[in-house]
């Protein structure tokens, strides 16, 4: 997958330089506001120094064709499509741990090694690698190290099946798709005025009366302070 | 190749070195007054508002490494240019001992991704040798402190609520924002216990302090540094109006190497090393202020010698870079079971925590330890980073269920349902300031400047371990009364209880702190170098002890109290 592709090409208004967005209303004093959405760029801010050692590390190649298959089909078994949300792989998951390996190199014996221990068990077991045995049969292994006995749990498979499940895992939920199935709701100018009420109901829960009458008030937010009043 | 010294052939009335809160409030007021500015910083210019350098509002998708800390030790996203390593800027330790000294080059420094806890010291802070006989009281008090807290707060803003507690002052405070969710649950559990938890105090714009700047829209990033300049940062709200008066050059990209004198003791200028093409530099002013953070600024002077000063420059008392101390610190997650398959809405609020611990056992004598810690508090649903997901299966096994869902389907829902589900809590704690823990000049080794740097030594005493131990208790107390779960293990002795090493809290001070003798202290109680009349520091240095309080609050007033005193000297004559 090209990361280009990846990166979604947004939205309404772009923003350029803290220029106020034209939208909204016409005095705001901040340059974003509830409902914006920024154009996305490539350079997420990045220092020279920074850029320099991503385009090296994108320019570097660290799995093999062979080991990126093992790969893809274990990140789908980790997080399969199901009727709610995308593979590991549709999310980009392998690509993410191909630059992660990359990026922080202590993961890249313990995966290598790892996938290594993979084919020889598949091999063992069922006399072939394993991306070329059967999906139930790649099951039976992975049960073996997703569940282990207690007196295995040390043992390298289920090590290593543990880093790449974290892997598969923070890569799905930091894709997109992953943002989506998650139902995040933030990252977007907003007005915060507490918990909604019916939450608040739920958990029992109710807000300090004297905190209410001192809590940010949304309908005059954007007033410049006025001291003159105010005693400490 | 030429080494010839440039020098600038402009006479400056002051040279400031450091663009953080001390140098930034010293050059905002010092060009307001009409005095002619040189303010060097040793990074690059910044503005979060700057597309090429924003990190606000991104997604972890636009890193390909997912905000992962690769590069900066608090992810991708983070607004601080360095850490504890920086390349080619080594520093080095004596005796064993571990000192981390986390560095941000940049146009307004570590202020850029601070978490805007901006609290006063107390009447107590400044005077607790008078009460538990440790370390040495502050030459100033309260009464001195608290007009230019005041003006802190108006200028920069603030938020909190009135509370009328003894040590904790109130200040002029903007409206806070109300709780979230985990918070409201933590403060049942610590109400239980008898310890309080209150709004919090943070320099984040509820609402506008003046035209220049915006509200907060509450994407909770103010370690981003905010587009909106609707928080802190030195470069945004001191700097960037002091340029605007035309009174300020900056000098960005410039490594100072030494405080320049003449025969008579007094400070000429600076000499610097620009980081583009390597070359020294001297600059020429009436008056020096160094606000380069307290570790800098006492390498600076102590790599400042000559004949008249073999010690360093302003060390006639051998107390440079001595009674170095940080906050301590120790933290705990923990797992609210009501918390899963919470309903969704956006949470993201401030940045940082709506409600605070401040500490509540002044009054007690039977601790082992003398000196406070406030708490500080974290969850709810916040965004997912490089990271998120690592502890599925820690809660599979917390909540008895682990014989399912290690992949497929169900751990994909598992992650779902915790989501929001974790937070966690930190203790932040005064530290008892001493002459053995210190920062000198390692003769053997120099940078990639060519400038000798420091060796640090440092350890923790008996008093900040117990500390410790009181925060692992205070944390799992207020969990068992919320009905959460701790996770992982208490950390024990062993551990030192959770007490991270010093340096890890970043709020070192201390190195050149202020006193009425100048046999025992650097600087006078207007941050005036005793032995150098026209010398200042202004950054945490001049600290005599930090109080369980972030620093920045009281180094902006300190920085105001000592630029109007300054003032005051340049109009009479005096500097």
């Amino acid at each position: 997958m090209d990361r280009r592709e990846s990166l979604r090409t947004l939205v309404m208004g772009g923003m350029a330089s803290g220029l106020f967005l034209t939208s909204c209303v016409s005095d705001k004093k901040s340059p974003v506001e509830e409902g914006d959405v920024l154009e996305e760029r490539e350079n997420y801010g990045r220092t020279p120094e920074e850029i320099e050692r991503d385009e090296e590390l994108m320019s570097e190649t660290f799995f093999t064709k062979e080991e990126m298959a093992m790969i893809a089909s274990l990140a789908d078994i980790i997080i399969p499509e199901d009727e709610e949300s995308v593979s590991a792989t549709e999310a980009g998951v392998p690509e993410f741990i191909e630059f992660i390996v990359k990026d922080i190199p202590e993961h890249q014996l313990p995966m290598r090694g790892g996938l290594m221990w993979l084919n020889r068990e598949s091999s063992k077991q069922f006399d072939r690698s394993f991306v070329e045995v059967s999906k139930e049969n790649q099951l039976k292994i992975i049960d073996q190290i997703a569940y282990p006995q207690d007196f295995e749990k040390t043992s390298p498979g289920p090590t290593f099946f543990r880093r790449i499940k974290n892997l598969v895992v923070t890569g799905y939920f930091t894709s997109e798709p992953g943002f989506k199935y998650l139902d995040y709701r933030g990252n977007t100018p907003n007005v915060w005025d507490g918990v909604p009420e019916h939450v608040l109901k739920k958990h029992g829960m109710q807000y300090d009366l004297d905190l209410l009458k001192h809590a940010m008030d949304p309908s005059t937010r954007n007033e410049v302070m006025n001291w003159d009043d105010y005693q400490v | 190749m030429s080494f010839q010294i440039k020098k600038q052939p402009k006479q400056y009335d002051v040279c400031i070195v450091g663009s953080g809160a001390g140098g930034g409030m010293a050059a905002k007021l010092l060009a307001d007054a009409g005095f002619k500015i040189a303010l060097l910083e040793a990074g690059p210019d910044f503005d979060p508002a700057n597309n090429e350098q924003r990190t606000q509002l991104r997604w972890p998708w636009e890193s390909p490494r997912r905000g992962a800390g690769s590069t900066r030790p608090f992810g991708d996203f983070d607004m601080a240019y360095g850490g504890w390593e920086l390349e080619g800027e080594p520093y080095t330790q004596n005796n064993n001992t571990e000192f981390s000294w986390f560095r941000s080059r940049m146009l307004g420094g570590r202020t850029n991704h601070w978490g805007r806890i901006s609290l006063r010291f107390g009447p107590l802070d400044f005077k607790r040798k008078d009460f538990d006989g440790k370390g040495d009281n502050w030459p100033i008090g309260y009464e001195d402190v608290k007009p230019y807290y005041d003006k802190v707060d108006k200028l920069i803003g603030v938020f909190g609520t009135k509370e009328n507690l003894p040590n904790e002052p109130d200040g002029f405070f903007l409206p806070p924002p109300k709780p979230r969710l985990h918070e409201l649950y933590i403060k049942k559990g610590a109400t239980k216990a008898g310890i309080p938890m209150i709004p919090s105090r943070l320099s984040i714009l509820t609402k506008p302090v003046n035209k220049e700047r915006g509200a907060c829209f509450f994407c909770n990033q103010c370690s981003r540094s905010c587009m909106a300049y609707a928080d802190f940062s030195s470069s945004s709200v001191l700097v960037k109006p002091a340029t605007e008066t035309g009174n300020v050059d900056l000098y960005v990209n410039a490594m100072v190497r030494e405080v320049l004198t003449n025969g008579e003791g007094e400070a000429t200028g600076v000499s610097y090393i620009n980081k583009e093409d390597l070359k020294d530099y001297e600059i020429k002013a009436k008056v020096v202020i160094l606000a380069a953070s307290a570790c800098s600024s006492a390498r600076i002077l102590l790599n400042s010698k000559s004949s008249q000063h073999p010690n360093g420059l302003a060390n006639s008392s051998e107390v440079v870079g001595k009674y170095l101390h940080d906050s301590t610190g120790s933290s705990r997650g923990g797992f609210i079971p009501k918390l899963m398959d919470r309903e969704r809405y956006n949470e993201d609020g401030v940045g940082g925590m709506h409600l605070y611990t401040p500490w509540w056992l002044n009054d007690s004598k039977h601790l082992g330890f003398t000196r406070g810690y406030h708490i500080e508090y974290w969850g709810g649903m916040s965004m997912p980073a490089y990271g998120f997901g690592f502890n599925t299966q820690a809660l599979q096994e917390v909540i008895g269920d682990t014989s399912r869902n290690a992949y497929g389907t169900g751990l994909k829902r598992d992650v779902k349902k915790f989501y929001g589900a974790t937070f966690g809590m930190a203790g932040r704690g005064e530290s008892i300031p001493r002459k053995d823990n210190y920062c000198e000049i390692d003769v053997n080794t120099v940078d990639k400047f060519g400038i000798p740097v420091l060796k640090f030594n440092y350890n923790w005493s008996d008093e900040e371990i117990k500390q410790a131990a009181h925060m692992q208790d205070t944390f799992e107390e207020v969990m068992h009364n919320m009905g959460a779960i701790p996770l992982g293990d208490k950390p024990g002795k062993d551990s030192n209880y959770g007490l991270e090493k010093p340096g890890k809290i970043i709020h070192e001070v201390g190195t050149t702190r202020m006193g009425d003798d100048p046999g025992s202290s650097v600087v006078n109680k207007f941050n005036q170098a005793h032995d150098v009349p026209n010398l200042f520091i202004m950054d945490g240095g001049p600290f005599v002890s930090q109080a369980d309080k972030n620093p920045t609050w009281t180094i902006l007033a300190l920085a105001w109290r000592a630029t109007d005193y300054l003032i005051e000297e340049l109009k009479k004559g005096n500097v």
